[in-house]
Protein backbone atom coordinates (compact mmCIF):
# COMPACT_ATOMS: atom_id res chain seq x y z
CA UNK A 1 0.00 0.00 0.00
CA UNK A 2 2.87 2.32 0.61
CA UNK A 3 3.04 3.27 -3.07
CA UNK A 4 -0.07 5.37 -2.78
CA UNK A 5 1.09 7.10 0.37
CA UNK A 6 4.56 8.09 -0.78
CA UNK A 7 5.82 11.62 -0.79
CA UNK A 8 5.17 13.89 -3.76
CA UNK A 9 6.90 12.54 -6.80
CA UNK A 10 6.66 13.71 -10.35
CA UNK A 11 5.98 11.27 -13.13
CA UNK A 12 9.32 10.20 -14.51
CA UNK A 13 9.67 10.22 -18.26
CA UNK A 14 9.86 6.82 -19.88
CA UNK A 15 13.37 5.67 -20.62
CA UNK A 16 14.25 5.79 -24.30
CA UNK A 17 14.08 2.39 -25.85
CA UNK A 18 16.79 1.33 -28.20
CA UNK A 19 15.34 -1.97 -29.43
CA UNK A 20 14.68 -2.22 -33.13
CA UNK A 21 11.02 -2.09 -33.95
CA UNK A 22 9.36 -4.78 -36.01
CA UNK A 23 6.67 -4.00 -38.56
CA UNK A 24 3.78 -4.99 -36.31
CA UNK A 25 5.29 -2.84 -33.60
CA UNK A 26 5.40 0.10 -36.00
CA UNK A 27 1.74 -0.22 -36.88
CA UNK A 28 0.98 -0.54 -33.19
CA UNK A 29 2.80 2.75 -32.61
CA UNK A 30 0.79 4.39 -35.39
CA UNK A 31 -2.41 3.17 -33.78
CA UNK A 32 -1.17 4.48 -30.47
CA UNK A 33 -0.69 7.99 -31.86
CA UNK A 34 -3.99 7.83 -33.69
CA UNK A 35 -5.82 7.02 -30.47
CA UNK A 36 -3.95 9.67 -28.50
CA UNK A 37 -4.79 12.37 -31.02
CA UNK A 38 -8.40 11.17 -31.18
CA UNK A 39 -8.83 11.40 -27.40
CA UNK A 40 -6.98 14.71 -27.23
CA UNK A 41 -9.42 16.17 -29.76
CA UNK A 42 -12.39 14.94 -27.73
CA UNK A 43 -11.00 16.34 -24.48
CA UNK A 44 -10.29 19.69 -26.12
CA UNK A 45 -13.72 20.01 -27.78
CA UNK A 46 -15.35 21.98 -24.91
CA UNK A 47 -12.34 24.33 -24.86
CA UNK A 48 -12.74 24.93 -28.58
CA UNK A 49 -16.39 25.78 -28.10
CA UNK A 50 -15.54 28.15 -25.25
CA UNK A 51 -12.94 29.99 -27.30
CA UNK A 52 -14.94 30.42 -30.51
CA UNK A 53 -18.09 31.47 -28.66
CA UNK A 54 -16.30 33.95 -26.40
CA UNK A 55 -14.99 35.87 -29.42
CA UNK A 56 -18.34 36.20 -31.17
CA UNK A 57 -20.33 39.38 -30.96
CA UNK A 58 -23.21 38.95 -28.45
CA UNK A 59 -25.60 40.53 -30.96
CA UNK A 60 -24.64 38.26 -33.83
CA UNK A 61 -24.46 35.02 -31.85
CA UNK A 62 -26.73 32.24 -33.02
CA UNK A 63 -27.04 28.86 -31.36
CA UNK A 64 -27.37 27.10 -34.70
CA UNK A 65 -23.92 28.23 -35.86
CA UNK A 66 -22.27 27.92 -32.46
CA UNK A 67 -19.79 25.30 -33.62
CA UNK A 68 -18.36 27.52 -36.39
CA UNK A 69 -15.50 29.94 -35.98
CA UNK A 70 -16.68 33.56 -35.70
CA UNK A 71 -17.09 35.61 -38.89
CA UNK A 72 -15.77 38.68 -37.16
CA UNK A 73 -13.86 38.79 -33.90
CA UNK A 74 -15.43 40.68 -31.06
CA UNK A 75 -14.21 41.13 -27.50
CA UNK A 76 -17.54 42.48 -26.24
CA UNK A 77 -18.26 39.21 -24.47
CA UNK A 78 -14.90 39.34 -22.71
CA UNK A 79 -15.44 42.97 -21.70
CA UNK A 80 -18.86 42.23 -20.26
CA UNK A 81 -17.67 39.10 -18.48
CA UNK A 82 -14.74 41.02 -17.01
CA UNK A 83 -17.03 43.79 -15.77
CA UNK A 84 -19.35 41.32 -14.14
CA UNK A 85 -16.69 39.08 -12.62
CA UNK A 86 -13.82 41.42 -11.73
CA UNK A 87 -14.93 42.19 -8.13
CA UNK A 88 -15.54 38.49 -7.43
CA UNK A 89 -12.19 37.61 -9.01
CA UNK A 90 -10.48 39.90 -6.51
CA UNK A 91 -12.39 38.33 -3.64
CA UNK A 92 -11.50 34.81 -4.82
CA UNK A 93 -7.86 35.77 -5.15
CA UNK A 94 -7.76 37.12 -1.60
CA UNK A 95 -9.65 34.16 -0.20
CA UNK A 96 -7.69 31.43 -1.97
CA UNK A 97 -4.32 33.08 -1.19
CA UNK A 98 -4.89 33.51 2.54
CA UNK A 99 -6.62 30.17 2.99
CA UNK A 100 -3.91 28.26 1.16
CA UNK A 101 -1.05 29.92 3.07
CA UNK A 102 -2.57 29.35 6.50
CA UNK A 103 -3.70 25.77 5.94
CA UNK A 104 -0.32 24.93 4.39
CA UNK A 105 1.43 26.27 7.47
CA UNK A 106 -0.83 24.30 9.82
CA UNK A 107 -0.34 21.25 7.62
CA UNK A 108 3.41 21.66 7.86
CA UNK A 109 3.32 21.76 11.67
CA UNK A 110 1.04 18.73 11.82
CA UNK A 111 2.95 16.80 9.20
CA UNK A 112 6.18 17.37 11.12
CA UNK A 113 4.66 16.04 14.34
CA UNK A 114 2.98 13.04 12.70
CA UNK A 115 6.14 12.12 10.80
CA UNK A 116 8.97 13.00 13.15
CA UNK A 117 7.88 13.91 16.67
CA UNK A 118 5.07 11.49 17.40
CA UNK A 119 3.20 11.54 20.68
CA UNK A 120 1.19 8.67 22.17
CA UNK A 121 -1.98 8.36 20.10
CA UNK A 122 -0.69 10.52 17.27
CA UNK A 123 -1.37 7.81 14.72
CA UNK A 124 -5.03 7.68 15.72
CA UNK A 125 -5.29 11.47 15.54
CA UNK A 126 -3.71 11.34 12.08
CA UNK A 127 -6.25 8.79 10.83
CA UNK A 128 -9.09 10.88 12.30
CA UNK A 129 -7.71 13.88 10.39
CA UNK A 130 -7.61 11.81 7.19
CA UNK A 131 -11.25 10.88 7.52
CA UNK A 132 -12.02 14.62 7.61
CA UNK A 133 -10.79 14.76 4.03
CA UNK A 134 -13.43 12.34 2.77
CA UNK A 135 -16.54 13.55 4.56
CA UNK A 136 -19.37 14.89 2.43
CA UNK A 137 -19.60 18.53 3.49
CA UNK A 138 -23.37 18.21 3.60
CA UNK A 139 -22.83 16.44 6.91
CA UNK A 140 -21.40 19.57 8.55
CA UNK A 141 -23.20 22.26 6.60
CA UNK A 142 -26.27 22.75 8.80
CA UNK A 143 -24.41 23.40 12.09
CA UNK A 144 -21.74 25.35 10.21
CA UNK A 145 -24.30 27.69 8.76
CA UNK A 146 -26.02 28.05 12.12
CA UNK A 147 -22.71 28.88 13.81
CA UNK A 148 -21.85 31.48 11.18
CA UNK A 149 -25.23 33.17 11.69
CA UNK A 150 -24.62 33.25 15.44
CA UNK A 151 -21.18 34.78 14.97
CA UNK A 152 -22.55 37.32 12.49
CA UNK A 153 -25.09 38.48 15.08
CA UNK A 154 -22.13 39.72 17.14
CA UNK A 155 -19.66 40.50 14.37
CA UNK A 156 -21.53 41.80 11.32
CA UNK A 157 -18.31 42.10 9.32
CA UNK A 158 -17.87 38.34 9.46
CA UNK A 159 -19.50 37.41 6.18
CA UNK A 160 -18.56 36.51 2.66
CA UNK A 161 -14.86 36.08 2.18
CA UNK A 162 -13.73 35.89 5.85
CA UNK A 163 -16.21 33.05 6.40
CA UNK A 164 -14.92 31.15 3.38
CA UNK A 165 -11.31 31.74 4.42
CA UNK A 166 -12.04 30.11 7.76
CA UNK A 167 -13.81 27.15 6.09
CA UNK A 168 -11.08 26.50 3.55
CA UNK A 169 -8.41 26.71 6.23
CA UNK A 170 -10.18 24.24 8.49
CA UNK A 171 -11.27 21.75 5.83
CA UNK A 172 -7.89 22.02 4.11
CA UNK A 173 -6.00 20.90 7.21
CA UNK A 174 -6.39 17.14 6.53
CA UNK A 175 -5.00 17.12 2.98
CA UNK A 176 -2.15 19.52 3.86
CA UNK A 177 -1.26 17.39 6.88
CA UNK A 178 -1.18 14.27 4.74
CA UNK A 179 0.99 15.85 2.06
CA UNK A 180 3.50 17.22 4.59
CA UNK A 181 3.60 14.06 6.64
CA UNK A 182 4.44 12.03 3.55
CA UNK A 183 6.93 14.62 2.41
CA UNK A 184 8.79 14.84 5.73
CA UNK A 185 8.78 11.06 6.13
CA UNK A 186 11.11 10.76 3.14
CA UNK A 187 12.73 14.20 2.84
CA UNK A 188 13.92 14.58 6.44
CA UNK A 189 16.09 11.70 7.68
CA UNK A 190 15.30 10.50 11.21
CA UNK A 191 19.01 10.73 12.07
CA UNK A 192 19.00 14.51 11.64
CA UNK A 193 15.99 14.93 13.91
CA UNK A 194 17.59 12.57 16.44
CA UNK A 195 20.87 14.46 16.26
CA UNK A 196 19.08 17.75 16.89
CA UNK A 197 17.29 16.16 19.79
CA UNK A 198 20.53 14.84 21.29
CA UNK A 199 22.01 18.31 20.96
CA UNK A 200 19.20 19.51 23.19
CA UNK A 201 16.99 21.11 20.54
CA UNK A 202 13.31 20.95 21.42
CA UNK A 203 10.46 20.26 19.07
CA UNK A 204 10.19 23.89 18.06
CA UNK A 205 13.90 24.49 17.48
CA UNK A 206 14.11 21.30 15.44
CA UNK A 207 11.17 22.42 13.35
CA UNK A 208 12.36 25.95 12.69
CA UNK A 209 16.04 25.14 12.13
CA UNK A 210 16.02 21.69 10.58
CA UNK A 211 12.61 20.97 9.07
CA UNK A 212 11.24 24.31 7.90
CA UNK A 213 14.29 25.20 5.75
CA UNK A 214 13.77 22.10 3.60
CA UNK A 215 9.98 22.42 3.37
CA UNK A 216 9.72 24.44 0.18
CA UNK A 217 8.77 21.53 -2.13
CA UNK A 218 6.02 20.52 0.28
CA UNK A 219 4.73 24.07 0.44
CA UNK A 220 4.64 24.38 -3.33
CA UNK A 221 2.45 21.30 -3.53
CA UNK A 222 0.04 22.23 -0.75
CA UNK A 223 -0.20 25.86 -1.88
CA UNK A 224 -1.14 24.85 -5.41
CA UNK A 225 -3.52 22.17 -4.21
CA UNK A 226 -5.24 24.40 -1.66
CA UNK A 227 -5.36 27.41 -3.94
CA UNK A 228 -7.09 25.46 -6.71
CA UNK A 229 -9.56 23.74 -4.41
CA UNK A 230 -10.48 26.98 -2.61
CA UNK A 231 -10.75 28.78 -5.94
CA UNK A 232 -12.93 26.07 -7.48
CA UNK A 233 -15.22 25.58 -4.49
CA UNK A 234 -18.90 26.25 -4.96
CA UNK A 235 -20.65 24.36 -2.16
CA UNK A 236 -19.41 26.51 0.74
CA UNK A 237 -19.94 29.63 -1.34
CA UNK A 238 -23.55 28.72 -2.06
CA UNK A 239 -24.40 27.90 1.56
CA UNK A 240 -22.50 30.70 3.25
CA UNK A 241 -22.26 33.68 0.87
CA UNK A 242 -24.22 35.61 -1.77
CA UNK A 243 -23.22 36.39 -5.38
CA UNK A 244 -22.38 39.91 -4.18
CA UNK A 245 -19.93 38.95 -1.44
CA UNK A 246 -18.97 35.47 -2.60
CA UNK A 247 -16.21 34.05 -4.80
CA UNK A 248 -16.01 33.99 -8.59
CA UNK A 249 -17.61 30.56 -8.93
CA UNK A 250 -20.79 31.97 -7.41
CA UNK A 251 -20.64 35.10 -9.56
CA UNK A 252 -20.15 32.96 -12.67
CA UNK A 253 -23.13 30.83 -11.72
CA UNK A 254 -25.19 34.01 -11.40
CA UNK A 255 -23.91 35.31 -14.75
CA UNK A 256 -24.76 32.03 -16.49
CA UNK A 257 -28.16 31.64 -14.88
CA UNK A 258 -29.90 34.63 -16.47
CA UNK A 259 -33.16 34.41 -18.39
CA UNK A 260 -31.78 35.33 -21.81
CA UNK A 261 -28.36 33.72 -21.84
CA UNK A 262 -25.73 35.84 -23.50
CA UNK A 263 -23.48 33.00 -24.60
CA UNK A 264 -20.41 34.96 -25.72
CA UNK A 265 -20.10 36.67 -22.34
CA UNK A 266 -20.98 33.51 -20.42
CA UNK A 267 -18.31 31.51 -22.23
CA UNK A 268 -15.82 34.34 -21.82
CA UNK A 269 -16.80 34.35 -18.14
CA UNK A 270 -16.01 30.65 -17.85
CA UNK A 271 -12.54 31.35 -19.24
CA UNK A 272 -12.02 34.39 -17.02
CA UNK A 273 -13.07 32.46 -13.92
CA UNK A 274 -10.84 29.51 -14.83
CA UNK A 275 -7.81 31.48 -15.96
CA UNK A 276 -5.98 31.71 -12.61
CA UNK A 277 -6.14 27.96 -11.97
CA UNK A 278 -5.25 27.24 -15.59
CA UNK A 279 -2.28 29.59 -15.37
CA UNK A 280 -1.16 28.01 -12.09
CA UNK A 281 -1.56 24.64 -13.73
CA UNK A 282 0.30 25.51 -16.93
CA UNK A 283 3.12 27.37 -15.18
CA UNK A 284 3.52 24.90 -12.32
CA UNK A 285 2.05 21.82 -13.95
CA UNK A 286 4.85 19.59 -12.77
CA UNK A 287 4.09 20.44 -9.13
CA UNK A 288 0.39 20.25 -9.75
CA UNK A 289 0.85 16.66 -10.81
CA UNK A 290 2.93 16.01 -7.70
CA UNK A 291 0.04 17.40 -5.70
CA UNK A 292 -2.29 14.99 -7.40
CA UNK A 293 0.05 12.11 -6.68
CA UNK A 294 0.35 12.88 -3.00
CA UNK A 295 -3.34 13.50 -2.82
CA UNK A 296 -3.86 10.02 -4.10
CA UNK A 297 -5.05 8.77 -0.75
CA UNK A 298 -7.72 11.44 -0.92
CA UNK B 1 7.11 14.24 33.76
CA UNK B 2 9.72 13.37 31.21
CA UNK B 3 6.95 12.28 28.86
CA UNK B 4 5.21 15.65 29.07
CA UNK B 5 8.52 17.41 28.43
CA UNK B 6 9.05 15.27 25.40
CA UNK B 7 5.57 15.18 23.90
CA UNK B 8 4.23 18.47 25.21
CA UNK B 9 5.66 20.76 22.53
CA UNK B 10 4.59 18.52 19.68
CA UNK B 11 1.10 18.33 21.12
CA UNK B 12 1.12 22.12 21.23
CA UNK B 13 1.96 22.18 17.51
CA UNK B 14 -1.05 20.13 16.56
CA UNK B 15 -3.41 21.51 19.22
CA UNK B 16 -4.86 24.28 17.00
CA UNK B 17 -5.61 21.77 14.24
CA UNK B 18 -7.00 19.21 16.66
CA UNK B 19 -9.37 21.83 18.06
CA UNK B 20 -10.42 23.07 14.61
CA UNK B 21 -10.92 19.60 13.14
CA UNK B 22 -12.53 18.43 16.38
CA UNK B 23 -15.11 21.20 16.35
CA UNK B 24 -15.66 21.73 12.63
CA UNK B 25 -15.60 18.09 11.57
CA UNK B 26 -16.52 15.85 14.47
CA UNK B 27 -18.47 18.34 16.57
CA UNK B 28 -20.56 19.41 13.61
CA UNK B 29 -21.16 15.84 12.50
CA UNK B 30 -22.41 15.18 16.02
CA UNK B 31 -24.78 18.13 15.84
CA UNK B 32 -26.07 17.01 12.45
CA UNK B 33 -26.77 13.55 13.84
CA UNK B 34 -28.58 15.04 16.86
CA UNK B 35 -30.61 17.27 14.54
CA UNK B 36 -31.51 14.25 12.43
CA UNK B 37 -33.24 12.61 15.41
CA UNK B 38 -35.28 15.62 16.48
CA UNK B 39 -39.04 15.68 16.79
CA UNK B 40 -40.62 18.49 14.81
CA UNK B 41 -44.22 19.73 14.88
CA UNK B 42 -45.18 22.53 12.51
CA UNK B 43 -47.09 25.59 13.70
CA UNK B 44 -50.26 24.18 12.22
CA UNK B 45 -49.87 21.17 14.51
CA UNK B 46 -48.78 18.66 11.87
CA UNK B 47 -46.01 16.26 12.89
CA UNK B 48 -43.30 16.93 10.36
CA UNK B 49 -40.70 14.64 11.87
CA UNK B 50 -41.76 11.87 14.26
CA UNK B 51 -38.34 11.91 15.91
CA UNK B 52 -35.68 9.25 16.45
CA UNK B 53 -35.23 6.59 13.81
CA UNK B 54 -38.72 7.37 12.62
CA UNK B 55 -37.16 10.31 10.77
CA UNK B 56 -34.91 7.89 8.93
CA UNK B 57 -37.79 5.58 8.09
CA UNK B 58 -39.69 8.58 6.78
CA UNK B 59 -36.92 9.71 4.45
CA UNK B 60 -35.99 6.23 3.24
CA UNK B 61 -39.65 5.57 2.48
CA UNK B 62 -39.95 8.81 0.53
CA UNK B 63 -40.11 8.16 -3.22
CA UNK B 64 -38.23 11.39 -3.92
CA UNK B 65 -35.29 10.16 -1.84
CA UNK B 66 -35.39 6.74 -3.48
CA UNK B 67 -35.31 8.42 -6.86
CA UNK B 68 -32.27 10.45 -5.75
CA UNK B 69 -30.54 7.27 -4.54
CA UNK B 70 -31.21 5.54 -7.86
CA UNK B 71 -29.76 8.55 -9.69
CA UNK B 72 -26.69 8.41 -7.48
CA UNK B 73 -26.22 4.72 -8.21
CA UNK B 74 -26.40 5.23 -11.99
CA UNK B 75 -24.12 8.26 -11.80
CA UNK B 76 -21.56 6.46 -9.65
CA UNK B 77 -21.41 3.31 -11.77
CA UNK B 78 -20.89 5.22 -15.03
CA UNK B 79 -18.58 7.82 -13.49
CA UNK B 80 -16.33 5.24 -11.82
CA UNK B 81 -16.29 2.87 -14.80
CA UNK B 82 -15.68 5.73 -17.24
CA UNK B 83 -12.79 7.34 -15.38
CA UNK B 84 -11.15 3.99 -14.68
CA UNK B 85 -11.41 2.86 -18.32
CA UNK B 86 -10.20 6.11 -19.89
CA UNK B 87 -7.63 6.72 -17.16
CA UNK B 88 -6.09 3.30 -17.60
CA UNK B 89 -6.32 3.43 -21.40
CA UNK B 90 -4.57 6.80 -21.59
CA UNK B 91 -1.92 5.68 -19.13
CA UNK B 92 -1.31 2.55 -21.23
CA UNK B 93 -1.03 4.66 -24.39
CA UNK B 94 1.51 6.95 -22.73
CA UNK B 95 3.44 4.70 -20.40
CA UNK B 96 5.96 3.31 -22.88
CA UNK B 97 6.95 6.78 -23.89
CA UNK B 98 5.75 8.63 -27.00
CA UNK B 99 6.89 11.84 -28.60
CA UNK B 100 5.01 14.76 -27.16
CA UNK B 101 4.07 12.84 -24.03
CA UNK B 102 4.08 16.03 -21.98
CA UNK B 103 1.62 17.69 -24.35
CA UNK B 104 -0.81 14.78 -24.28
CA UNK B 105 -0.52 14.53 -20.50
CA UNK B 106 -1.32 18.23 -20.11
CA UNK B 107 -4.28 17.99 -22.48
CA UNK B 108 -5.76 15.03 -20.62
CA UNK B 109 -5.19 16.71 -17.25
CA UNK B 110 -6.33 20.24 -17.98
CA UNK B 111 -10.07 19.69 -17.27
CA UNK B 112 -9.02 18.88 -13.71
CA UNK B 113 -7.84 22.48 -13.18
CA UNK B 114 -11.25 23.86 -14.14
CA UNK B 115 -13.95 24.18 -11.50
CA UNK B 116 -17.03 21.97 -11.70
CA UNK B 117 -19.13 25.13 -11.93
CA UNK B 118 -17.24 26.49 -14.93
CA UNK B 119 -17.26 23.09 -16.62
CA UNK B 120 -20.94 22.73 -15.83
CA UNK B 121 -21.77 25.98 -17.63
CA UNK B 122 -20.25 24.63 -20.84
CA UNK B 123 -21.66 21.14 -20.48
CA UNK B 124 -25.16 22.43 -19.77
CA UNK B 125 -25.08 23.82 -23.28
CA UNK B 126 -23.32 20.80 -24.81
CA UNK B 127 -25.91 18.45 -23.31
CA UNK B 128 -28.94 20.41 -24.51
CA UNK B 129 -31.80 17.97 -25.07
CA UNK B 130 -33.21 19.56 -28.26
CA UNK B 131 -32.93 17.32 -31.32
CA UNK B 132 -33.55 17.54 -35.04
CA UNK B 133 -33.92 21.05 -36.42
CA UNK B 134 -33.59 22.75 -33.04
CA UNK B 135 -30.57 20.75 -32.01
CA UNK B 136 -27.67 22.58 -30.39
CA UNK B 137 -24.54 21.43 -28.60
CA UNK B 138 -23.53 17.80 -28.90
CA UNK B 139 -26.70 16.82 -30.74
CA UNK B 140 -25.87 19.38 -33.44
CA UNK B 141 -22.30 18.13 -33.60
CA UNK B 142 -23.55 14.57 -34.05
CA UNK B 143 -25.67 15.78 -36.97
CA UNK B 144 -22.64 17.37 -38.60
CA UNK B 145 -20.82 14.07 -38.28
CA UNK B 146 -23.69 12.15 -39.84
CA UNK B 147 -24.51 10.41 -36.57
CA UNK B 148 -28.00 11.85 -36.14
CA UNK B 149 -29.33 8.59 -34.74
CA UNK B 150 -27.02 9.02 -31.75
CA UNK B 151 -28.77 12.22 -30.66
CA UNK B 152 -30.02 12.00 -27.12
CA UNK B 153 -32.03 13.91 -24.58
CA UNK B 154 -28.97 13.33 -22.34
CA UNK B 155 -29.67 13.87 -18.65
CA UNK B 156 -33.10 15.42 -19.18
CA UNK B 157 -35.15 12.26 -19.51
CA UNK B 158 -35.08 8.52 -19.09
CA UNK B 159 -34.52 6.04 -16.31
CA UNK B 160 -30.76 6.04 -16.85
CA UNK B 161 -30.49 9.78 -17.47
CA UNK B 162 -27.73 10.18 -14.90
CA UNK B 163 -25.41 8.19 -17.15
CA UNK B 164 -25.30 11.35 -19.29
CA UNK B 165 -24.56 13.48 -16.24
CA UNK B 166 -21.50 11.31 -15.71
CA UNK B 167 -20.06 12.35 -19.10
CA UNK B 168 -18.76 15.77 -17.94
CA UNK B 169 -17.54 14.19 -14.70
CA UNK B 170 -15.61 11.59 -16.67
CA UNK B 171 -14.23 14.38 -18.87
CA UNK B 172 -12.97 16.21 -15.78
CA UNK B 173 -11.41 13.36 -13.83
CA UNK B 174 -10.13 10.72 -16.27
CA UNK B 175 -6.88 12.66 -16.56
CA UNK B 176 -6.41 12.44 -12.82
CA UNK B 177 -6.79 8.67 -12.89
CA UNK B 178 -4.41 8.55 -15.87
CA UNK B 179 -1.81 10.46 -13.83
CA UNK B 180 -2.20 8.02 -10.95
CA UNK B 181 -1.75 4.97 -13.17
CA UNK B 182 1.09 6.61 -15.06
CA UNK B 183 3.02 7.24 -11.87
CA UNK B 184 2.32 3.62 -10.95
CA UNK B 185 3.76 2.32 -14.22
CA UNK B 186 6.81 4.55 -13.89
CA UNK B 187 7.36 3.35 -10.35
CA UNK B 188 7.99 -0.20 -11.58
CA UNK B 189 11.65 -0.72 -12.34
CA UNK B 190 12.67 -1.42 -15.93
CA UNK B 191 14.64 -4.44 -14.70
CA UNK B 192 11.40 -6.28 -14.07
CA UNK B 193 10.24 -5.71 -17.63
CA UNK B 194 13.60 -6.80 -19.04
CA UNK B 195 13.62 -9.88 -16.81
CA UNK B 196 10.14 -10.87 -17.99
CA UNK B 197 11.17 -10.35 -21.63
CA UNK B 198 14.32 -12.40 -21.18
CA UNK B 199 12.16 -15.16 -19.71
CA UNK B 200 10.22 -15.11 -22.97
CA UNK B 201 7.05 -13.39 -21.78
CA UNK B 202 4.95 -11.77 -24.49
CA UNK B 203 3.94 -8.13 -24.06
CA UNK B 204 0.46 -9.28 -23.09
CA UNK B 205 1.82 -11.62 -20.43
CA UNK B 206 4.12 -8.88 -19.21
CA UNK B 207 1.14 -6.64 -18.48
CA UNK B 208 -1.08 -9.42 -17.21
CA UNK B 209 1.36 -11.04 -14.78
CA UNK B 210 4.03 -8.44 -14.01
CA UNK B 211 2.70 -4.90 -14.34
CA UNK B 212 -1.03 -5.00 -13.55
CA UNK B 213 -0.71 -6.87 -10.23
CA UNK B 214 1.62 -4.13 -8.98
CA UNK B 215 -0.91 -1.46 -9.93
CA UNK B 216 -3.75 -2.87 -7.86
CA UNK B 217 -3.06 -0.61 -4.82
CA UNK B 218 -3.27 2.41 -7.13
CA UNK B 219 -6.41 1.07 -8.75
CA UNK B 220 -7.93 0.70 -5.28
CA UNK B 221 -7.18 4.27 -4.24
CA UNK B 222 -8.38 5.55 -7.62
CA UNK B 223 -11.62 3.66 -7.04
CA UNK B 224 -12.05 5.17 -3.58
CA UNK B 225 -11.24 8.69 -4.77
CA UNK B 226 -13.66 8.65 -7.69
CA UNK B 227 -16.31 6.73 -5.76
CA UNK B 228 -16.44 9.15 -2.87
CA UNK B 229 -16.31 12.14 -5.22
CA UNK B 230 -19.33 10.79 -7.02
CA UNK B 231 -21.28 10.51 -3.78
CA UNK B 232 -20.41 14.10 -2.85
CA UNK B 233 -21.03 15.48 -6.32
CA UNK B 234 -23.02 18.68 -6.06
CA UNK B 235 -21.45 21.57 -7.99
CA UNK B 236 -21.60 19.93 -11.40
CA UNK B 237 -25.21 18.79 -11.08
CA UNK B 238 -26.32 22.14 -9.68
CA UNK B 239 -24.54 23.93 -12.48
CA UNK B 240 -25.86 21.74 -15.29
CA UNK B 241 -29.39 20.95 -14.15
CA UNK B 242 -30.09 24.06 -12.06
CA UNK B 243 -31.10 24.30 -8.41
CA UNK B 244 -34.47 22.55 -8.57
CA UNK B 245 -34.09 19.69 -10.97
CA UNK B 246 -35.99 16.62 -9.79
CA UNK B 247 -34.81 14.72 -12.86
CA UNK B 248 -31.13 15.04 -11.99
CA UNK B 249 -31.54 14.96 -8.22
CA UNK B 250 -29.08 13.07 -6.03
CA UNK B 251 -28.96 13.06 -2.20
CA UNK B 252 -26.37 15.86 -2.16
CA UNK B 253 -28.56 18.22 -4.21
CA UNK B 254 -31.74 17.05 -2.47
CA UNK B 255 -30.15 18.15 0.80
CA UNK B 256 -29.89 21.69 -0.57
CA UNK B 257 -33.55 21.63 -1.65
CA UNK B 258 -34.57 20.33 1.78
CA UNK B 259 -32.70 23.19 3.44
CA UNK B 260 -33.72 26.12 1.28
CA UNK B 261 -36.89 25.13 -0.55
CA UNK B 262 -38.65 22.84 1.88
CA UNK B 263 -37.16 24.58 4.94
CA UNK B 264 -36.88 21.19 6.57
CA UNK B 265 -33.53 21.11 8.35
CA UNK B 266 -34.35 17.81 10.06
CA UNK B 267 -34.92 15.95 6.81
CA UNK B 268 -31.76 17.59 5.46
CA UNK B 269 -29.86 16.34 8.51
CA UNK B 270 -31.20 12.80 8.04
CA UNK B 271 -30.18 12.91 4.39
CA UNK B 272 -26.73 14.28 5.24
CA UNK B 273 -26.18 11.66 7.94
CA UNK B 274 -27.13 8.86 5.56
CA UNK B 275 -24.77 10.30 2.95
CA UNK B 276 -21.99 10.36 5.52
CA UNK B 277 -22.69 6.73 6.38
CA UNK B 278 -22.63 5.73 2.71
CA UNK B 279 -19.27 7.45 2.24
CA UNK B 280 -17.91 6.05 5.51
CA UNK B 281 -18.81 2.49 4.49
CA UNK B 282 -16.62 3.01 1.44
CA UNK B 283 -13.77 4.96 3.02
CA UNK B 284 -13.29 3.69 6.59
CA UNK B 285 -12.26 0.12 5.67
CA UNK B 286 -9.87 1.62 3.14
CA UNK B 287 -8.32 4.00 5.69
CA UNK B 288 -7.94 1.23 8.26
CA UNK B 289 -6.47 -1.12 5.69
CA UNK B 290 -4.05 1.51 4.34
CA UNK B 291 -2.81 2.69 7.68
CA UNK B 292 -2.49 -0.77 9.14
CA UNK B 293 -0.42 -2.11 6.28
CA UNK B 294 1.68 1.02 6.28
CA UNK B 295 2.69 0.51 9.87
CA UNK B 296 3.80 -3.10 9.32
Amino acid sequence: MSTTMTAPATIAMAPRRRRRRSRSEKSLTALQYLLLVFFAVIVLTPLYLLLVTSFKSPAAFSQSTAWFVPNSFSVDGWAKAWDRLAPALGRSLLMASIASVVSSFLGSLNGYVFAKWKFPGSHLVFVLFLFGMFIPYQAIMIPLQAMMLQVQAHAPWFQGIPVLILCHIVYGIPICTLIFRNYYATAVPNEIVEAARVDGAGAFATYSRVVLPVSLPGFVVTLIWQFTSAWNDFLFALFLTTPNNGPVTYALQALAGGQNPDYPSIMAGVLVASLPTLVVYIALGKYFVSGLMSGSVK
Amino acid sequence: MKGIRRWGPSLLFVAPSIILVGVFVYGFIGRTVVESFSHVVTRSGRTRAPGGFGNYAQLIGDSRYQHALWNLLVLTVVFVAGTMIFGLLWALLLERGVNGEGVFRSIFLFPMAVSFVAAGVVWRWLLSPAQGENAVGLNKLLQYMGLSQLQSSWWSAGRFNMAAMAIPAVWQLSGYIMALFLSGFRGISTDQREAARVDGATELQLYRYVLFPQLSPIALSALIIVGHMSMKMFDLIYSIAGPNSYTAEVPATLMWAQMFQLNDATAAAVNATLLLIIVAVLVVPYLIYTNRSEKG
